[in-house]
């Protein structure tokens, strides 16, 4: 959270919505741990990361979608989850990501 | 509360998110509770018992550094699965107390901000310890790295480092006896095999015991073949990575076997 702070306040400053992801558990062998945060603006910019560049992509669109729904919500790439599969976690693990407007 | 952790992150407090994350029929999703060293937590996960459990655990979060996610039932009872409460401790900024200032300190301070550490260098010799020749360092102290320690040991935790480059022993005995007296989670100290002897020496006899003197990595780093005082940075820095995170016994990752991705530090 704390390296994307200046992100997040340039955003905020600007009257951009963000939202906000953040690792809360690692199965397996993960590149970041638990709390490692992504965040991303409603014309996605995207700040910090999750994993080592392996679900990002996916992780924009789900906080795309959170923006729109205004819902948060837990999502799972790994080899558990198909659609995640195909994301691909090159590393094997699982990782699973809580995804939340910052409206708090 | 985004305001309230924003600002207790920018003022480097110690401070614990929780947020509910799973929950029965997902209601209450998002819900937070902020909770730091002292004094009331701020907002609410949505029910006073889980409130009560969660404040406590984020305060242990905070003492050991470390994120988790912990389950309790609907009312914060333990042992129960229904409501999953990620909890985030915000630690502060982790210290690197660098005594001597020399080449060797330059180098080292460099590393040390790369990897997010707020650098202190630290000399009695005032024409060394200047600002302009330690460019990365936060904070550069002209003062008896003895004196300097003593004056900080409230501040200073598990997750500070204290590093003794001087190898000058009327600077690295007093110092170091002086780091023992800390709760750092590294001390180490530079000089040859035959400077460490002698230095070991003169510690044990200023009182040093053979269990305190364990606590000193001599000589400081892992064996890389470093040579510039860059190399030798890096041969601390990653000695410092491996004590902090428990890898004790580092070994190159390609003669060793098991996951090369371990989770014991908070972020």
């Amino acid at each position: 959270m704390k390296d994307v702070l200046d992100d997040i306040e340039r955003w905020r400053a600007g009257g951009r919505r963000v939202a906000v992801a953040t690792v809360v558990d690692v199965l397996g062998s993960g590149p970041r741990g638990p709390g490692a945060t992504m965040a991303v603006s409603e014309d996605g910019e995207v700040a910090g990361s999750v994993s080592g560049g392996c679900v990002e992509g996916a992780v924009v669109t789900e906080a795309l979608e959170v923006l729109s729904s205004g819902e948060p919500r837990l999502r799972t790439f790994g080899y558990s989850d198909d659609e995640a599969f195909a994301v691909g976690l090159t590393c094997g693990g699982t990782l699973t990501i809580f995804v939340e407007p910052l409206d708090w | 509360m985004y305001e309230v952790l924003r600002d207790a992150l920018r003022r480097d407090e110690p401070v614990a998110l929780a947020t509910v994350v799973t929950a029965p029929g997902m209601t209450g999703l998002g819900g937070k509770l902020l909770v730091g060293r002292g004094g009331e937590p701020v907002g609410s996960l949505g029910e006073p018992g889980l409130d009560s459990s969660a404040a406590r655990d984020a305060r242990g979060a905070l003492a050991m550094g470390r994120n988790a996610l912990v389950h309790y039932g609907v009312h914060g009872e333990i042992g129960q699965e229904a409501v999953g409460v990620f909890i985030q401790a915000f630690s502060p900024q982790p210290r690197m107390i660098i005594l001597g200032a020399v080449d060797f300190s330059a180098a080292l301070a460099s590393m040390a901000r790369v990897l997010g550490y707020r650098v202190v260098v630290c000399d009695a010799r005032p024409v060394f310890a200047t600002a302009r020749r330690f460019p990365d360092a936060d904070e550069v102290v002209a003062e008896w790295p003895d004196r300097y320690l003593r004056r900080v040991a409230p501040e200073l935790g598990p997750s500070d480092a204290v590093c003794v480059l001087t190898h000058d022993a009327k600077f690295d005995v007093p110092g170091i006896i002086a780091a023992l007296e800390t709760d750092v989670g590294y001390i180490g100290a530079m000089g040859s095999r035959r400077t460490t002897e002698q230095r070991n020496l003169r510690l044990g006899e200023a009182g040093v015991t053979e269990e305190q003197l364990a606590r000193v990595r001599a000589p400081i780093g892992l064996d890389i073949g470093a040579r510039t005082p860059e190399e030798t940075a890096v041969s601390i820095c990653a000695e410092i990575i491996a004590a902090q995170s428990g890898t004790d016994a580092a070994v190159t990752l390609s003669a060793s076997s098991g996951p090369i991705h371990r989770h014991n530090r908070a972020l």
